[in-house]
C-alpha cells in the first residue's frame, strides 16, 4: 500500500494513502473531537465537530471521512475551525439536554462554548418513554448521532427496528408507528444502550435508581409488571 | 399514538385494491417504494399502518425504514389527514400577491389552523413552500378525492377559495392562464408558453429529434462528449459545473450498468423554468437525456419530477407514450443497436432531493438524505453505479449542441458563459414569466426593457438565484448576467430566478420567509444545518417582528458562517446565502435600535 506525506499543524506525518485525516491526526496525538463518531461504526459525518482547514480547499473537511493527500497543509485548531466548533457546542446545546453528555461537556468547556448563547430557542424536549423493562428512551438527551440506528441495522445486529421521524429540527429517532419496543424487532441487544453518547438511551434500573428508587423498590416494581405481563398475555 | 381519526360515515378501507399495486412494484424491491407508497396514499388518504406493513413485506424493506420513510415526506402521511388537502404557497412572489391573505381564509374557512385538518376530515390546509407558479402567484396545491387527484391552481385569491374548493380554479392550461415566456431568444424554448404540450409530431416538425438521429447514425458516444465539452456547457441547476466534463467522468467509469437521470425537482424558491419546459415541450428534454444517456452508455433514464408539478407528470408521461410508440425507446431504437427507456419516478415534498445523491436515496427508496462526496455520483451514484444527473434546462441545451455544434451554442452567450440561459422573473415587475436570453446581457435589460420594469415603486432589491441566492441593490443593475459577471458582483446565478421587490415592500419579513424555508426543508442530517437552520429562522423571525435582541446580529453571523462553512450538501452551505447579502447591503435592518 502506498503512502503520503501531510503536514498537521505544522508537523509532517506520513500515512498509509487510505488514512483519514481523523486517523493521521492521531497518529501525531492531536485529538480532534467527534460527537457521531464511533469505531465500531459507519463514519457518516453527521456532527461536524471533526472538521478541519485544509489549505486550498473552500469549505472545512469532516476529519473522520476525509482522505489524506500527499502534500495536505491541515490546520485542526485555526480561527475558523475553532469558531464552527464553538458554535456547533452552543447550537447543540441549545436544543438538547446535554446533562448526561459528559464528553460534551468537556467539549464545551475546550471551546469556550457559551451557556445560554440562544435565547427564546424552542427545545426538543419530548417525554421519557418507558416502555419495556431493558431500556429507556429519553429523546430530550439525544443528540441525532445516529448511533443507535446503526448498530440496529448494518453495522451490528440486522434487526432493524429504528428510523427516524420528522425531519430537519423536528427530527427524532423512533420505531414503525410509534410502537412500544416489545412491539417492533428489537431484541433487546442492548446494543444501541452501549453506544448511545448523551444518555438518551439508559438500563431502566439505571434510570430508576436515578428517580430516586431503592434496589427494593426496582425489585418489587420488576415483580409486579411481570405479573401483570403473564395475566394479559395470551395461554 | 393517539386513536386516528375517521371521517363520519367512512367505510373501512377495501384492501383488495392494495395487493395489484404490492405484486406490480414488488421485483423492483425497495426502490418501489416512493411510488407504492404515493400509490397507497392516493387510494386510502394517507398510508394506513397495515397497508405500510404489506409494502415492508412486499418490497422486503424493514418496517422501520417504511414509516421513516412517510415521515421525510412532505406529501406522505401516516394519519388520516383531510379528504381535501389545500396547500397555500407564501413563499416570496407568492407572498406578494396575498399568499397569507389567502392561507389565513382557508384556515377560517376550514376553522382550523395551518397544518390541521378539520375534526369531519374534510379539509386540511397547510402552508406550502414554492410551488414554482411564481410568475402567477397566489399558487394553491390540492389534492383531493379517493383516488386522489391533485392540481395546482395559479391567480388565487380569498375570493377564489370556494371555486378552488370546488375544484374551478386556473392552471396554465388554461385560456388566459398561460406561462409567460419571452427574452431576446427562443433556442431551448420556442414551443414553451402556449399553454399545451407540443406534441412529438409537432417538435420533429420544427426540428426536434433530428440531433439523436444524427448521434445514433453518425456519431461516436464519445464525440457526442466532445461535443459538449467544447461547448462549455455549465450546468443551469445552480452549480454550474461542466456537464461535458461530468458526462466525460461517467463514460470513462469502467463499471455497468451506468444511469442517467434528470434532475426535475425543481424546487428552488422563485423558479419555474423547468417546469415550464416539461409542460410545454417535454420531448425536447428528453431528447437532451436520450443524447446524455447515449454519451456515457447508460441504458436506463431516470427522471425524477417533483411530487408538486401534477401537470408536468402528466405531459411528461404523454411525451414518453409517444416516444415509445415511435421507435425512440425500448430496444434497438431508431434501429441502432442502442437499448433505451425512461421511468418517471416522483417527488414527494422534499427540496433537498434536488440535490443530487438526496435523489438519488429517494430513489433508491430511502428518506432523502445527501451523501458524504467522494464518492461522486460518475463514479458511484444511483444504486453505487456510475451516474450523469443533470438539471432540465441543461438537458434542454443538448439538441441544439449536438446538432449545430458547439461554436453555434457558444456564439449564443459570452466567452465564458456559453450559450442562452432561462430566467424566471417574478414578484413586483410588470409581465412575470420566463425570459431566454444570450447570456452577457444585464440585469437592467432583463428587468426593465424584457419584463417591462418595477411595478408598485421604485425598485428595492432584487433576489437573484432563489433562496440560496443574493440580493442585488438598484445599483447592481449593470451587472452582466455571465456566471462570472454575478460572481464579481458578489452575486450568484443559482437557479436562474430573479425576484423583484418594489421599494414598500418589507425586507425583513423576505428575510423570515426564506428562514422558514430551508428550516422546513433541512434534512436534519449534519448538525449545523439541522440545528443552524432552526436558529436562524427564529431570529429571523425576530427580526421581522421588529424586536432583535442585542446580540442578535452576531449570532445570525456565527451561524452563518459555521452552517455555509461546515455543512454536508448545499442546502446548509446556501442557507444564509441570502441573509449575508442582505446584511452586507442594508446593515440597518439589523440594528435592534433602528428596528423600531
Amino acid at each position: 500500500m502506498s503512502e503520503v506525506t501531510l503536514t498537521i499543524d505544522g508537523r509532517p506525518v506520513t500515512v498509509a494513502a487510505e488514512t483519514t485525516l481523523l486517523q493521521a491526526a492521531a497518529q501525531l496525538q492531536i485529538e480532534i473531537p467527534t460527537i457521531c463518531y464511533h469505531e465500531a461504526c459507519t463514519p457518516n459525518a453527521i456532527c461536524r465537530m471533526c472538521v478541519v482547514e485544509v489549505e486550498k480547499q473552500r469549505l472545512l473537511q469532516p476529519a473522520c471521512v476525509a482522505q489524506v493527500r500527499e502534500g495536505m497543509v491541515v490546520q485542526t485548531r485555526s480561527e475558523r475551525v475553532e469558531r464552527s466548533r464553538r458554535t456547533l457546542l452552543e447550537l447543540l446545546d441549545s436544543a438538547v439536554d446535554l446533562s448526561d453528555a459528559p464528553d460534551i461537556q468537556a467539549q464545551i468547556v475546550d471551546y469556550a462554548a457559551r451557556p445560554a448563547r440562544f435565547p427564546e430557542a424552542e427545545r426538543r424536549s419530548p417525554p421519557v418513554l418507558d416502555d419495556n423493562p431493558m431500556y429507556i428512551r429519553d429523546y430530550a438527551k439525544c443528540v441525532l448521532c445516529w448511533r443507535c440506528v446503526q448498530v440496529c441495522a448494518e453495522d451490528a445486529q440486522y434487526t432493524f427496528a429504528l428510523s427516524f421521524e420528522g425531519r430537519g429540527f423536528e427530527t427524532q429517532i423512533g420505531t414503525f408507528f410509534e410502537q412500544p419496543m416489545p412491539a417492533t424487532s428489537c431484541v433487546f441487544c442492548g446494543q444501541c444502550v452501549g453506544v448511545c453518547p448523551s444518555g438518551a438511551l439508559k438500563p431502566r434500573r439505571e434510570w430508576l435508581l436515578e428517580q430516586g428508587k431503592t434496589a427494593d423498590d426496582i425489585l418489587e416494581q420488576t415483580r409486579a409488571e411481570r405479573r401483570r405481563s403473564r395475566r394479559s398475555s395470551p395461554a | 399514538m393517539s386513536e386516528p381519526k375517521m371521517p363520519a360515515g367512512a367505510e373501512l378501507p377495501d384492501w383488495t385494491l392494495l395487493p395489484p399495486i404490492l405484486h406490480r412494484h414488488a421485483p423492483a424491491g425497495r426502490s418501489a417504494l416512493l411510488p407504492a407508497l404515493l400509490e397507497v396514499q392516493a387510494l386510502y388518504g394517507h398510508v394506513p399502518q397495515p397497508a405500510a406493513e404489506q409494502i415492508a413485506h412486499a418490497l422486503a424493506t424493514p418496517l422501520a425504514d417504511v414509516h421513516g420513510v412517510v415521515e421525510f415526506y412532505s406529501l406522505l402521511y401516516n394519519e388520516p389527514i383531510g379528504q381535501t388537502v389545500v396547500r397555500v404557497c407564501t413563499d416570496p412572489s407568492c407572498a406578494l400577491r396575498g399568499g397569507d391573505a389567502l392561507l389565513a381564509a382557508a384556515c377560517r374557512h376550514a376553522g382550523v389552523e395551518e397544518g390541521e385538518t378539520t375534526p369531519d376530515c374534510t379539509l386540511t390546509v397547510e402552508r406550502s413552500p414554492c410551488l414554482g407558479h411564481c410568475n402567477a402567484g397566489v399558487a394553491v396545491n390540492l389534492s383531493s378525492g379517493l383516488p386522489a387527484r391533485t392540481t395546482t391552481y395559479v391567480q388565487a385569491s380569498p375570493e377564489s377559495l370556494a371555486d378552488l374548493l370546488a375544484g374551478k380554479g386556473q392552471t396554465p392550461a388554461d385560456r388566459g392562464s398561460e406561462d409567460f415566456v419571452g427574452g431576446d431568444l427562443r433556442v431551448i424554448t420556442p414551443l414553451c408558453g402556449r399553454g399545451r404540450r407540443t406534441t412529438l409530431g409537432e417538435y420533429e416538425a420544427a426540428g426536434g429529434m433530428q440531433a439523436l438521429r444524427k448521434a445514433l447514425a453518425s456519431l461516436q458516444p464519445e464525440q457526442v462528449v466532445e461535443r459538449v465539452r467544447q461547448s462549455e456547457l455549465l450546468g443551469r441547476g445552480g452549480a454550474a459545473f461542466p456537464t461535458g466534463m461530468k458526462w466525460e467522468s461517467a463514460a470513462k467509469a469502467a463499471a455497468t450498468p451506468k444511469y442517467f437521470v434528470v434532475n426535475a425537482d425543481e424546487s428552488e424558491p422563485g423558479t419555474f423554468k423547468d417546469r415550464i419546459l416539461l409542460e410545454g415541450d417535454p420531448c425536447r428534454v428528453l431528447e437532451g437525456a436520450l443524447l446524455g444517456a447515449y454519451a456515457i452508455g447508460a441504458s436506463r433514464i431516470y427522471l425524477y419530477l417533483r411530487g408538486e408539478y401534477p401537470l408536468a407528470l402528466e405531459r411528461v408521461e404523454a411525451a414518453l407514450a409517444e416516444l415509445r410508440q415511435a421507435g425512440y425507446l425500448g430496444e434497438a431504437i431508431l434501429g441502432s443497436t442502442y437499448d433505451v427507456d425512461v421511468e418517471v419516478r416522483s417527488g414527494a415534498g422534499a427540496y433537498i432531493c434536488g440535490e443530487e445523491t438526496a435523489l438519488f436515496e429517494s430513489i433508491e427508496g430511502k428518506r432523502g438524505f445527501p451523501r458524504i462526496k467522494p464518492p461522486f455520483p460518475t463514479t458511484q451514484g444511483l444504486f453505487g453505479q456510475p451516474t450523469a444527473i443533470n438539471n432540465v434546462e441543461t438537458l434542454a441545451q443538448i439538441p441544439y449542441i449536438v446538432l449545430h455544434g458547439p461554436a453555434a451554442f457558444q456564439e449564443l452567450g459570452t466567452a465564458e458563459s456559453t450559450g442562452p440561459k432561462l430566467l424566471c422573473v417574478s414578484g413586483d415587475i410588470a409581465r412575470p414569466g420566463l425570459y431566454e436570453i444570450g447570456f452577457g446581457v444585464t440585469l437592467r435589460h432583463l428587468v426593465e426593457n424584457l419584463a417591462g420594469g418595477v411595478t408598485g415603486g421604485a425598485l428595492q432589491a432584487l433576489l437573484v438565484g432563489g433562496a440560496a441566492g443574493t440580493f442585488a441593490t438598484p445599483a447592481e443593475l449593470e451587472t452582466p448576467i455571465t456566471f462570472q459577471g454575478l460572481r464579481a458582483a458578489g452575486l450568484t446565478l443559482g437557479s436562474g430566478a430573479v425576484m423583484v421587490f418594489n421599494d414598500q415592500r418589507d425586507l425583513r419579513d423576505l428575510l423570515r420567509r426564506l428562514g422558514r424555508f430551508f428550516a422546513h426543508e433541512s434534512c436534519g442530517k449534519c448538525y449545523p444545518c439541522q440545528l443552524g437552520t432552526q436558529r436562524q429562522f427564529e431570529i429571523l423571525s425576530r427580526l421581522a417582528e421588529k424586536r432583535l435582541l442585542p446580540g442578535d446580529s452576531e449570532r445570525l453571523r456565527e451561524i452563518g458562517w459555521t452552517m455555509s462553512d461546515a455543512s454536508l450538501c448545499g442546502l446548509g452551505q446556501t442557507a444564509a446565502s441570502a441573509l449575508f447579502s442582505a446584511m452586507k447591503r442594508w446593515p440597518e435592518l439589523f440594528e435592534p435600535k433602528g428596528a423600531a
